[in-house]
């Protein structure tokens, strides 16, 4: 085989199943991320031209990834932001819990440009998993739409 | 079943026939505290089966206060933690209370509206209406209208008043609120338990229909199966128009779904609550935290059924636009509004004894029976109307409720047709061009905003909502009135 996927979506029958893969967990991440917004609209078509700043903190690893794909929900709900690039630039374990600060890169949603597929209402924590082996993790989630 | 799912259970669920409908899955594991109780047909069991319906089933069956037995409905499916299909009713003292038991989209469900023109009249109009539907009421991702802005003190009012708030600023008539589920106003919301993000979500999307299964359908009445419920609903005759709409609180109530099954989480911890799956988290319905997560969810509800109302209101005006008349010359009156999502304190009689409970419905609709005081006078004799809509472009329904329904299911049936095929393989299988040209052969127009969506929402991918209907029907516990199809439908 050669390079790994980013991420696929696996069957199940009401919601979207979502495996995302990276060499780090925080390549992980963000190929998490680029699959919800997948599911939303064809991502190669959302040009990378604004940025945004983020910070999320979570008590633990599972937590943080509901909490920095909600974050990017929130902000596409709320900005109508798509976004298509994403760098984490730190995933560390703090006193409290675990923290990341990334930088993503998007552009408004504009329905004559971009690709409608299905809203996602909220992720869940539902068959969550991180199975990380020695050279590579991989992320299982469900996103209700 | 190849393509069609899933991950098995993971251990083997008991279960016993008790008659062709009604299956028992026993008190097999130490911390059951009641069976389950499954209403459903060979077939319908069989594909429960296939996935964690049941073993959810048995889950929901530890939680703390649980009477009788946790239910589920012909359209069970799996869903996070508790199956969706089902209802369980928690003591209002001893019990607890579950965000997971109501599901992300707080009163999801379903409103009808009659018209007095028949599909014949309508017909030669009916794409002109479609369109004017599909511009006037957003649909699909990130859809909003441009024209109708709240702020966030209106969207605080709205979530205490509920329908009337919306109905007051001119989206409705006198008499809609009334043939609401709770008169469209959950009268506990309070909006200083909602996050501040869950506010915003909803400051934008209110009035707007959203995407996946949620559909607004013109619809016709296919067959009347109890013409007296039926008079008194407004469905006089066959081939008689009807509007369906289907939604719920869209980004507020996921929104306060998430907010309070972490604080749920933290709550299963601080009162040393055993749990079978971390996804049933939940709180004593005496604690502060249930009391916030019920005031919040309530002030989802009291969301919902207003957009529901702005869309409805929104569809008037698109018959008015198409026919240059007062929209009241064609009826469009409410049937009703239900919800298929929510948590409610009720009284059941249980052991011959008048409880107070919490009654947790996950994809089911309250079918109450002729003469409960909830529901409104001009329906009291007959019952409660039921609304189950199908899946794109197959059949609807209109049921009613039952004493039956109080004996079997804490006043519950069925919500849905419940999905049969997953959405990848709906997509392997359709392309959503095709499903548009099927249905427009049957003389179905369709206005969606996403061909993927067409595709994932293929009829074919649901399980047939006629059988759940029939199921329901048999068992009792909510009894056929209509049947409508649809003759447009208008998508996310």
């Amino acid at each position: 085989m050669e390079k790994a996927k980013k991420f696929e979506f696996m069957e199940h029958t009401a919601d979207v199943y979502i495996a995302a893969h990276g060499a780090t967990l925080a390549e992980a991440f963000e190929n998490a991320a680029l699959a919800m917004f997948e599911v939303m609209t064809d991502a190669s078509k959302v040009a990378a031209n604004a940025e945004d700043s983020l910070t999320v903190e979570a008590e633990d690893e599972y937590a943080l990834l509901y909490s920095w794909l909600e974050t990017l929900l929130v902000k596409f709900e709320i900005n109508s932001m798509l976004y298509s690039q994403f760098k984490i630039s730190s995933l560390e374990e703090t006193a409290e819990g675990f923290k990341l600060t990334a930088t993503v890169r998007g552009e408004k949603f504009n329905a004559a440009k971009h690709t409608q597929k299905v809203a996602v209402k909220a992720v869940t924590y539902h068959r969550m998993e991180i199975i990380k082996t020695l050279d590579k993790v991989t992320l299982e989630f469900i996103l209700d739409i | 079943m190849g393509e069609s799912e899933s991950r098995p259970p993971p251990e083997k669920i008991p279960l016993e026939k008790l008659d062709n409908y009604t299956w028992r899955i026993p008190q097999y594991k130490r911390g059951m505290r009641v069976p389950g109780m499954v209403f459903a047909n060979d077939n319908l069991m069989e594909k429960m089966q296939t996935d964690r319906t049941l073993w959810q089933c048995a889950n929901v069956a530890h939680l703390p206060g649980i009477y009788k037995y946790a239910v589920t409905l012909p359209d069970g499916h799996e869903g996070y933690g508790f199956p969706i299909g089902g209802v369980a009713a928690t003591d209002y003292d001893e019990g607890v209370i579950s965000p997971g038991g109501v599901g992300y989209d707080i009163n999801c469900g379903v409103r009808l509206l009659t018209t007095n023109l028949s599909e014949q009249t309508l017909r030669p109009k009916l794409a002109q209406l479609a369109n004017a539907i599909f511009e006037n009421v957003p649909s699909g991702l990130g859809s909003r209208r441009k024209d109708f802005k709240i702020t966030p003190g209106d969207l605080d009012r709205l979530v205490v008043e509920g329908v009337q708030w919306i109905i007051d600023r001119g989206l409705g008539w006198a008499g809609d609120a009334e043939h609401c589920e709770e008169r469209g106003c959950m009268k506990n919301a309070n909006p200083s338990k909602v996050s501040a993000t869950a506010k915003n979500r909803g400051l934008t999307q209110l009035g707007t229909l959203g995407s996946g299964n949620h559909f607004l359908e013109i619809q016709k009445v296919d067959k009347i199966y109890n013409q007296r419920t039926a008079k008194t609903l407004g469905l006089e005759e066959e081939g008689q128009v009807t509007v369906m709409i289907h939604c719920g609180s869209r980004g507020y109530g996921h929104q306060v779904c998430s907010d309070y099954l972490r604080v749920m989480e933290h709550a299963v911890q601080k009162y040393k609550i055993t749990l079978p799956d971390r996804e049933l988290a939940c709180a004593p319905g005496k604690s502060n935290e249930a009391e916030d997560y019920f005031q919040a969810m309530a002030c989802a509800v009291n969301y919902a059924f207003s957009n529901r109302q702005a869309i409805m209101h929104w569809v008037r005006q698109s018959f008015q636009q198409v026919y240059h008349t007062e929209p009241e010359k064609f009826g469009l009156k409410l049937v009703y509004d239900v919800a298929h999502n929510i948590a409610k304190v009720e009284t059941h009689t249980i052991d011959n004894t008048q409880k107070k409970v919490w009654v947790h419905r996950k994809g089911a609709t309250r079918a109450f029976p002729a003469g409960h005081s909830e529901i409104p006078a001009d329906y009291r004799g007959e019952g409660q109307p039921v609304l189950i809509p199908g899946s794109m472009g197959t059949s609807s329904w209109v049921l009613l409720g039952t004493e039956r329904a109080m004996e079997l299911s804490f006043g519950s049936t069925a919500h849905g047709a419940g999905r049969m095929l997953s959405r990848a393989a709906a997509k392997r299988r359709y392309w959503g061009g095709n499903i548009r040209t099927a249905l427009e052969k049957r003389g179905v127009v369709v206005r969606a905003a996403s061909a993927e969506v067409l595709a994932e929402e293929a009829d074919a991918a649901y399980k047939d909502v006629d059988v759940v209907a029939d199921v329901s029907d048999k068992v009792g516990i909510a009894t056929k009135v209509a049947r409508l199809v649809p003759i447009a439908v208008i998508k996310g």
